[in-house]
């Protein structure tokens, strides 16, 4: 049996196709645009593809966009997807923080992966993904390379400002005093990890996290997320698709129901 | 006025109307009757106004009806013009803009005379001002600011925060103070006060809070007959008349209406799943909304602690003044969080809650204030899950539809899920 899970993002659209509950078939994922629909296609080709044109038995929609997605036999929040997902791929996970395009949130994990609490940012782009891609650009440092580049730093700076839009030009002042690039960005990093941290601590953060989201592939966030948590974290595989695999898991018991 | 309640059995809604729309005309047109018009904060002794035949009228009232028509970023901008900050309160900044601009939902236009607003929208203008501080700080900066504007009196209550619950020494303060106030009262419009009559009044207050609190408590029953928005209109006299003859007769028709849907089991919620209680003020430009969608998931909300604010009086005939001191004194937002906590709890079991909605209100921060503890502790004694979402009563600015509907379904989601485990 094969499923198909879609999470229509802020930034980006991912699908996972799924055989049986347990196997991932093959993964997508795409820059959205204006288009959704358009890009979501592109998506779609792309997996099934991969099951060499055997199409899905349910489908389950998550993310931002789900509402309208019209193809999806169901639409779930991506909380309980994001957890759904982290649960599968890390097993014994138990507080999940996931970093996306234009949210963070935090999810509290029950010791059978069901979904006990969470909390989510609000009205606010300072602790989530945008926030490293405003400075990227003020940096001129590609994004994909902070993690690697705030492994150089020797100290990392204290930035003030929690605002996406203050810290910008604060960043902007710190490299004119000729503030290294690396410096800066293993202060970005602890600032938004001390914001996600303060948010997660309204939930109680358990030993076994699991850190998903586009974000998670910076694994200087990850450190910051470490040293402000005092916790050891994993990231799982394909960070950026929990909450697809999330939706094809859902999508696979309703096709067994 | 808008109706949530979709029963049209409720026939006691068009009484509601008249009432509430009869309220605003006399008051508007007090200048013909010569009835004096105070402004009072909304946790502020009524009762002695009521008594000396003086016509209360509640900005906050007012605020709501303004969020309700959505008018809140309309006038809350003419009071930003003025210099005061986005970060006050909402009813406030309406109030100063209704003020300034003469623009609100009150809006009489008279067929007679072309439909033109010749008396200016907004509220009448008041004689005197009496602000009690049992709500919050605001109330007290904000009444300054109005008595400078329409130059009249401003009578002020001190009611200290019930830190350690109610003490003597809080009730004897507040007792003098409610002496003088009466006193300054007499002087500012020349009316006498009668201590018979304010125990005839203190009667009629005390039994439309009973009922107020029958009506309530009618949704203990499962399914619950009306949902807390339609509480959140029917509220509306128990606010602004109470100590009224008219006000018992109106809740006596719709507790006899509600107990009626009750027993033959008939809910404005088709299915209804899951019971859930509120925490702070409704969010006025949104209740339509709110309600459509809870109710899409089969989720009532079946009590609240801001209506349930104004079930609680004792206004004896021994002591007078004494117990109305006390009740003004303890008033729900004055009191600590552990009480406030006890209270959620006992909403929790007395309604047979599966959880509870908290809104963090931008506006109203003596209410908002603490919630985080109290969600934690009001989950951990009752086991239940609670959800807090962010926005403001009056003010669309600090609202998100698609961040809160994200919320609230996965919040559902997690409590079918408990629901599937239990
Ligand atoms: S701050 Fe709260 S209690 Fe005070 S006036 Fe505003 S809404 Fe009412």
């Amino acid at each position: 049996m094969i499923t198909l899970g879609i999470d229509l993002g802020s930034n980006t659209v991912k699908t996972v196709l799924l055989r049986d509950g347990s196997q991932v078939i093959a993964r997508s994922l795409r820059k959205g645009g204006h288009d959704m629909e358009t890009v979501m296609n592109e998506c779609l080709e792309e997996v099934y593809s991969a099951a060499s044109g055997e199409k899905p038995d349910k489908i389950v929609a998550t993310g931002y966009g789900r509402v309208s997605c019209k193809i999806a036999d169901k639409e779930i929040s991506e909380i309980s997807c994001h957890g759904r997902g982290a649960y599968f791929s890390m097993q014994g996970a138990r507080t999940v923080i996931d970093i996306g395009g234009q949210d963070s949130k935090a999810i509290s994990l029950s010791d059978n992966g069901k979904v006990i609490d969470f909390v989510m940012n609000d009205k606010c782009a300072a602790g989530t993904g945008r926030f490293l891609e405003v400075m990227a650009q003020a940096l001129q440092v590609q994004l994909v390379d902070f993690g690697d580049v705030s492994l150089k730093a020797d100290r990392s700076v204290d930035i003030s400002n929690t605002c996406t839009v203050f810290a910008e030009s604060e960043v902007i002042s710190l490299m004119a005093r000729r503030e290294s690039k690396e410096n800066i960005i293993a202060g970005l990093h602890k600032a938004i990890a001390a914001r996600v941290i303060a948010m997660a601590k309204r939930l109680r953060i358990e030993d076994e996290v699991a850190f998903t989201g586009g974000v998670a592939l910076n694994s200087g966030v990850k450190r910051a997320l470490e040293s402000a948590s005092g916790k050891s974290i994993k990231t799982p595989d394909h960070p950026q698709h929990i909450g697809a695999l999330g939706a094809a898991l859902f999508a696979f018991d309703m096709a067994k129901e | 006025m808008e109706q949530f309640n979709q029963l049209s059995e409720i026939s006691s809604n068009e009484r509601l109307r008249k009432l509430m729309v009869g309220y605003y005309m006399k008051a508007k047109f007090s200048w013909l009757t010569r009835k004096k018009i105070a402004w009072i904060t909304s946790g502020g002794p009524v009762e002695p106004l009521i008594s000396m035949g003086i016509t209360p009228i509640y900005p906050e009232n007012h605020g709501a009806m303004i969020g309700a028509r959505k008018m809140g970023p309309e006038l809350s901008d003419a009071a930003e013009d003025l210099g005061y900050s986005r970060d006050l309160c909402s009813y406030f900044r309406c109030d100063v803009g209704s003020a300034v601009l003469k623009k609100s939902p009150i809006d009489i236009r008279p067929k007679f005379l072309g439909g033109r607003a010749v008396f200016g929208g907004g509220l009448p203008k008041p004689d005197l001002l009496v602000c009690c501080n049992n709500i919050c700080g605001t109330v007290l900066k904000w009444y300054e600011v109005q008595a400078r504007f329409f130059n009249v009196p401003l009578i002020i209550v001190d009611t200290p925060y019930n830190y350690d619950g109610e003490t003597t020494e809080i009730i004897e303060y507040v007792t003098a103070q409610f002496g003088e106030m009466i006193t300054q009262i007499e002087k500012a419009t020349g009316k006498r006060f009668s201590e018979k009559e304010f125990i005839r009044v203190g009667e009629l207050s005390d039994e439309a809070v009973n009922l107020w609190n029958e009506v309530l408590s009618i949704c203990e029953n499962v399914p619950a007959p009306m949902t807390c928005f339609d509480a959140f209109m029917y509220l509306a006299p128990i606010v602004t008349l109470r100590g009224t003859q008219e006000v018992v007769d109106y809740y006596k028709q719709l507790k006899v209406e509600l107990q009626s849907l009750a027993d033959r089991k008939i809910s404005p919620v088709p299915e209804e799943k899951f019971r859930l209680i509120w925490d702070n003020l409704p969010i006025w430009f949104k209740m339509r909304r709110l309600s459509k969608t809870l109710a899409n998931y089969g989720a009532v909300l079946v009590a609240d602690t801001y209506t349930n604010a104004w079930a609680d009086n004792d206004i004896s005939v021994e002591k007078p003044i004494e117990s109305m001191a006390r009740v003004y004194a303890t008033a729900y937002l004055n009191r600590n969080t552990e009480t406030k906590i006890k209270n959620m709890v006992n909403l929790m079991n007395r309604f047979k809650a599966d959880g509870f909605l908290i809104h963090s209100n931008r506006s109203c921060k003596p209410y908002s204030f603490g919630q985080l503890d109290i969600k934690d502790e009001v989950s951990r004694r009752t086991g239940k899950p609670a959800l807090m979402i962010e926005a403001d009563m009056c003010d669309p600015r600090a609202y998100s539809d698609e961040q809160i509907a994200t919320r609230i379904q996965a919040f559902i989601e997690t409590l079918k899920e408990r629901k599937a485990t239990a």
